[in-house]
């Protein structure tokens, strides 16, 4: 096993993402999109928008996800990346674990980065900034790794989109509960610690079963 | 003793007498429980009045749902490991029961709850939430093995997805000890042996074995029929051939 198909997994990933012109932008400028909707469906009393505004936040970051995991394993798969990767020694489900957290990287660090502008803009209260910042980082890392599993269960199918949301979904629950506590009370309490469970425990098992389901694609 | 039936000559000659004499031991006594329960048992004033009665449909749909996901992931997984075809057969014709009987868990509960606690339904009660993902993981199974090209990795990528998912049963189990729930905790299998009292325990376990049996004579005819429609398919396919 040596690092270099993770190395250059990482970097197509990078590339990949730049290569197509938006970048970070597409993901971000949905993201935005999603929560800046909220105020005009809601209303826009400043106390309503500050009590589901980090509510708003989650979903959007779901919603996110969702939208930009369709092609993470599928343009690998048609452009033949896949069946070189699967023929390496290095485990493919750490080659599916680098993709996914460069593509974290790409579409997800962004958009955590925005919370604070768009909370600003939700009116959501701001001394817990840090905190929340991390928290959904954790949780946006957590949905972008079940989301990356059922990507790479649809991989060959070719119209996904919709079906990815249906099978990540019920793996974004707890996540998303927990992830909405942990907000009120902070990253040492119960709901807090729980969310980071829920990401290691998707960190061990999520890319085993990438893996697994690359190596059907493959075939 | 599994293993015997994994042949599939075995299994259809199994089934067959088997299907008619499942069925109809689980009809009496699912209907014996339903008689009991509706009408024979006193009514418990603390549980609501007559509404209680919803128990014994209720509580059996609630333990076949998750009884199914497990035999779904089990059946998955001897499938991935072994590539017994049966097991496959066995897991895509559990997968739309279980799908019913988790909704008809949610119905149920749904209408206990409404009297009994003022609310169709809580959002943040963890027993619903974990009960409803089940219903979801259920859906998502379907719905990749439709989408998939062949049987094959239909078989494939739903064994993956139902095998992750299995995650999920225990959370439900435990959902109502950890968290704070409206749901009422276990009463029936708990370390200290069940609190509920036996002229309500006995229809009710009587009623989940009958009903537990309808399904399996339910799954078998489905597995039967794939069989037939796999059998059918060869033919054609050698029809077509010129053989």
């Amino acid at each position: 096993m040596s690092a270099a198909p993770l190395i250059s997994a990482f970097r197509q990933a990078l590339s990949e993402a730049w290569a197509n012109g938006a970048g970070a932008f597409l993901p971000a400028s949905f993201f935005a999109g999603a929560a800046i909707l909220v105020p005009f469906t809601m209303g826009s009393e400043m106390e309503v928008l500050s009590r589901i505004g980090p509510g708003v936040l989650w979903l959007s970051l779901a919603l996110a996800s969702f939208v930009t995991l369709e092609r993470i394993f599928q343009a690998d798969l048609q452009d033949g990346a896949l069946d070189l990767w699967a023929q390496e020694a290095t485990p493919i489900s750490l080659i599916a674990l680098t993709k996914t957290l460069a593509h974290w990287l790409i579409s997800g660090l962004p958009l955590v980065l925005l919370t604070p502008v768009l909370g600003l803009m939700l009116a959501v209260p701001t001394e817990k900034t840090l905190p929340a910042m991390t928290a959904y980082g954790l949780g946006g890392l957590t949905f972008f790794l079940w989301g990356g599993v059922a990507a790479a269960l649809s991989a060959s199918i070719a119209r996904g989109g919709l079906l990815i949301a249906l099978l990540a979904l019920p793996f974004y629950f707890p996540t998303l509960i927990f992830g909405a506590l942990a907000l009120q009370g902070g990253l040492t309490t119960t709901p807090g610690l729980l969310l980071i469970a829920s990401t290691l425990f998707a960190l061990g098992v999520a890319p085993l079963a990438m893996g697994a389901a690359l190596r059907l694609a493959t075939d | 003793m599994w293993s015997i039936l994994a042949n599939p000559h075995r299994f259809m000659r199994f089934s067959k007498p088997a299907i008619p004499a499942l069925a109809l031991i689980g009809v009496v006594l699912f209907a014996y429980s339903l008689w009991q329960g509706l009408f024979v048992v006193p009514t418990d004033e603390l549980q609501g009045g007559h509404i209680f009665r919803a128990l014994f449909i209720h509580v059996p749909s609630a333990w076949l749902c998750m009884g199914l996901y497990v035999g779904l992931a089990v059946a998955s997984f001897v499938w991935f490991i072994w590539r017994h075809e049966l097991a496959d057969v066995a897991a895509r014709a559990i997968a739309p029961v279980g799908m019913a009987y988790t909704a008809l868990c949610l119905a149920t509960g749904s209408v206990w709850g409404k009297p009994t606690w003022g609310t169709w339904w809580l959002w943040d009660d963890p027993r619903m939430m974990s009960v409803l993902v089940l219903f979801f993981l259920f859906i998502g199974y379907m719905a990749l093995r439709t989408a998939m090209e062949t049987r094959q990795k239909a078989a494939r990528a739903g064994a993956i997805l139902a095998m992750i998912g299995l995650i999920n049963i225990p959370i439900i189990r435990v959902s109502v000890d950890i968290w704070s729930s409206i749901h009422q905790g276990p009463s029936v299998i708990r370390a200290e042996g069940p609190a509920m009292d036996w002229i309500y325990l006995q229809p009710l376990l009587i009623g989940f074995l009958g009903q537990g049996l309808i399904i399996a004579a339910i799954i078998m005819i489905l597995m039967r029929a794939e069989v037939f429609g796999q059998q059918a398919d060869a033919l054609m396919a050698r029809r077509l051939a010129g053989k």
